[in-house]
């Protein structure tokens, strides 16, 4: 009665390369350019060369200069300040509302998950009655109502993305819930909270960093399209989305205004992609 | 040699890539040949490469593997090298394959005969009609019922035992060579597996084709193969004809396979010379199902009616079919499937039906230990932390305390103190039922519920897993309720038997006289279906039909 030496793998000493925390040269550029923008959004008020706000090219849609690196817009502002500026609105509404919105959602949705039944049935007919409501159409009545601030930009891009998280991390969690190990537990007589926080949550991360790299991106956009309604970010200052629209007519002109804006909002949404999709192998796949 | 045989492989090497990248050698030059019309058994337990070997016959190798070195001849092919579209041109006419799960290898969504008839469709060997008659000539010579309409039907309509039958009509549609078969019996019933395998055999000597039989079960093995080559971690270890592995081992390894399958009589745990002994688990009139309550009765009712004591120190061992109940017992004895009529006592004490209406106490004292190691235990925790859990939780252990006991508690079911830091995914299937074992040791609880805990093990690990029980009961003075589909391994831990069929205990008598005095025909039946280490034992075999028919869904 002995384990055989050949079944027992040689022991080794935990590093966080051995334990599988480290992560490929992808996924590093992805989250040098994000901390990058993140940097930025603090300190783009003190780097940008001119004031966001003012006139201060002769021409509209002006090239680029060793002046107004990125060219000027269809006032004749400076791209770059309005870029670094708009940095700040992008990355930092976008991130707080992502947040939010899949924290309340993961949250909600193993709790439905775990304790199923009525109160499961109940939020889950609430939220997709919530998710009928166009989201454009919802943030148009709230701002209307509230008026535009960044937290009501915030809380409301929230509102919008969080019946979606809920709907996927209750899925993952149901799945999970039915697992042995979580009945071990519930046999146990272990109560919700530790069944969610430690049995089902770190099971579903993974899919559920992915799910918020994906939102992430639907949300700049939905900001975007919150700005080109006059109800996002106010004027002088605009978010990424709104200096795309504000000088797209430039794009026949061969414009940098709209080239550039395009950039930073790409650089962005595909390193936040490039990121999650190379997370070290041990947060992004548990059961490996 | 006169006779060339039909397939020869000499000196084959396959190589993996490990999630690490690491390069491993999983074939480590392995040599056979099969004769024609001759059926080899491959055989080993699992991560032996059986399967890994019996796949590169059809030049197939699994993503992650490779074939590095040796070669591999089928008839007149030198499969090794071959092109990739020479291979599939190769597969299902010269070599076909019929997998473990014919459940998983058939598409639920298209008739079964749409199925069966896909190969001849493939290759283009010939029109509709003519497969669709050799389809039927097959269910018949395959012992299927109703062969000429049974291809209309889709996989969810016939039985795990049908399916497995039909899986190997697809296989034989295309006239191959060779047939591999890949453990198809292993996930059957017993009583289910006998007609199976008879099948397969009148078939595969009807038709003269060769065949490799890939398992890891030694007795099914004696029934059909004419060769047996025993595996180990890549390496032949032996190759004999049948009769000589079975009856002369030569090397030490079969030897230790074929110990295992010897009986072991399981002898009473004597804790004290009690003259009364005190239950420490009684059962009164037990129902439970699932699905809707209405009039106070859940609709799919799955026990009815079951009683049976358990005494201290003394294991029960519950076996039936899948279907039968067994583990849905296990469940309502835990509280996990609350049952809606009759009474669980332990020590005397009436426990609740439900779950959370039992304290923390009564919790402790039963523990239930699942089949699946692997879905037992959470992949995102340590070992350590697995154990630590119900020391906190019970026994509000922490630190440098908690340590000690974890410590301890891996010693105790034999595993090194360093493995704490592991994830379950870097453990063994043994290792981590070892695991399994301690975390429920860790309540210190009085009886342990094992449910099928052997069965996903290979003969040897699970020998010592039993044996790892014995020696736990004798120190700890543990009662186990031992739920198996296995008669040996329930004869080798436990005092008493339950036999169950459709949610009723059909018989319950002490382990020792249950071949001579098992009086209900299903557990007669049962009792006969248990494969034994003989080559004559199926052909032998004569069960009365009208008893198969009656207790039998084949």
């Amino acid at each position: 009665m002995s384990i055989s030496s050949k079944t027992s793998r040689p022991l080794r000493l935990p590093t966080p390369r051995r334990m599988g925390y480290a992560f490929s040269w992808t996924g590093r550029i992805g989250l040098a350019v994000i901390l990058f923008w993140a940097v930025i959004a603090v300190i783009g008020q003190w780097i940008a060369p001119y004031p966001p706000g003012d006139l201060v090219g002769f021409d509209y849609f002006g090239p680029i200069s060793p002046e107004f690196w990125m060219g000027t817009d269809y006032l004749g502002r400076d791209i770059l300040s309005r870029i670094l500026m708009g940095a700040r609105y992008t990355v930092g509404i976008a991130l707080a509302a992502v947040t939010l919105a899949v924290a309340i959602g993961v949250i909600l949705g193993m709790v439905a998950a775990v304790i199923g039944g009525w109160f499961d049935t109940l939020l889950s007919r609430l939220l997709d009655a919530f998710n009928g409501i166009p989201s454009l159409l919802f943030g148009l009545v709230v701002v209307a109502a509230v008026g535009s601030s960044i937290p009501v930009l915030i809380l409301t891009l929230t509102a919008i993305y969080m019946p979606g998280s809920y709907r996927f991390a209750r899925a993952l969690a149901v799945n999970i819930n039915t697992m042995d190990f979580v009945t071990v537990a519930r046999a146990r007589g272990e109560g919700t909270i530790y069944l969610i926080t430690r049995e089902i949550f770190p099971n579903i991360l993974g899919p559920v960093l992915a799910d918020l790299g994906l939102r992430f991106v639907f949300i700049v956009l939905v900001l975007s399209g919150l700005s080109f309604l006059g109800l996002g970010v106010q004027p002088p200052n605009a978010d990424w989305g709104a200096l795309v629209r504000e000088n797209i007519e430039g794009l026949s002109l061969g414009a940098p205004a709209v080239i550039f804006p395009s950039i930073a909002i790409a650089s962005l949404t595909i390193s936040v992609n490039m990121f999650i999709d190379n997370l070290p192998t041990k947060i992004r796949d548990r059961s490996d | 040699m006169t006779e060339s045989p039909l397939v020869s492989v000499r000196d084959l090497r396959i190589g993996a890539v490990t999630d690490a990248g690491r390069k491993v050698e999983i074939i480590r030059g392995v040599s056979f040949d099969i004769a024609p019309g001759e059926i080899l058994a491959l055989i080993g337990e699992s991560g032996s490469g059986k399967t890994t070997i019996a796949l590169s016959l059809m030049g197939h190798a699994r993503s992650g593997c490779s074939i590095d070195g040796g070669n591999i001849r089928v008839g007149t092919h030198d499969v090794t090298a071959m092109s990739e579209a020479g291979r599939a041109g190769l597969r299902g006419t010269e070599v076909s394959y019929v997998p473990q799960s014919a459940a998983a290898a058939f598409n639920p969504s298209k008739r079964i005969m749409d199925q069966v008839i896909e190969i001849t469709a493939i290759h283009k060997l010939m029109p509709r009609t003519e497969a669709e008659s050799r389809a039927r000539t097959l269910f018949r010579a395959l012992a299927l019922p109703d062969p000429d309409h049974i291809g209309q039907r889709y996989p969810h309509q016939v039985s795990g035992g049908q399916l497995q039958r039909l899986s190997a009509a697809m296989a034989l549609i295309g006239d191959p060579r060779l047939v591999i078969f890949d453990e198809p019996t292993t996930a059957l019933d017993v009583t289910t597996q006998i007609e199976v395998l008879r099948a397969f055999r009148s078939v595969m000597e009807k038709t003269g084709m060769s065949g490799v039989y890939v398992s890891h079960d030694l007795a099914v093995v004696a029934q059909i193969a004419d060769r047996i080559v025993v595996l180990k971690e890549g390496e032949i270890q032996e190759v004999g004809t049948t009769k000589q592995i079975l009856n002369a081992p030569a090397h030490p390894y079969t030897r230790e396979l074929l110990a295992a399958f010897e009986p072991v009589p399981h002898v009473p745990a004597g804790i004290g010379e009690e003259v009364e002994r005190k239950p420490i688990l009684e059962v009164r009139g037990l129902s439970a199902g699932y699905g809707a309550i209405r009039n106070g009765e859940p609709v799919a009712k799955v026990l009815k009616n079951v009683n049976f004591r358990l005494e201290r120190g003394r294991n029960l061992g519950v076996i039936g079919e899948s279907g039968s109940g067994k583990s849905t017992l296990a469940r309502a004895i835990a509280g996990i499937l609350p049952a809606y009529r009759g009474s669980v006592h332990l020590d005397d004490r009436k426990l609740e039906p439900a779950l959370h209406a039992r304290s923390k106490e009564d919790l402790r004292r039963a523990q239930i230990v699942f089949q699946l190691a692997d879905t037992a235990l959470n992949p995102a925790h340590s070992v350590g932390a697995i154990i630590a859990r119900p020391l906190t939780f019970y026994h509000g252990l922490r630190g440098a305390k908690c340590d000690a006991r974890v410590a301890e508690l891996l010693d105790m079911v034999h595993l090194p103190a360093a493995l704490r830091h592991r994830l379950p995914s870097e453990l063994s299937g043994g290792q981590k039922q070892r695991v399994n074992l301690a975390r429920a040791l860790a309540a210190e609880p009085e009886l342990i519920l094992c449910d099928e805990i052997t069965s996903a093990l290979d003969t040897v690990v699970a020998a010592a897993i039993l044996e790892l029980l014995k020696e736990l009961q004798r120190e700890l003075g543990l009662s186990y309720m031992f739920i198996s589909h296995d008669l040996s391994t329930v004869e080798a831990i436990c005092d008493d038997v339950l036999v169950m069929y459709k949610g009723e205990v059909v018989e319950a008598l002490p382990v020792a006289r249950m071949s001579a005095e098992a009086a209900h025909p299903y557990s007669r039946l049962l009792i006969s279906s248990v494969p034994q280490l003989d080559t004559g034992w199926l052909s032998g075999l004569e069960q009365d039909p009208e008893l198969v028919a009656a207790f039998a869904h084949r």
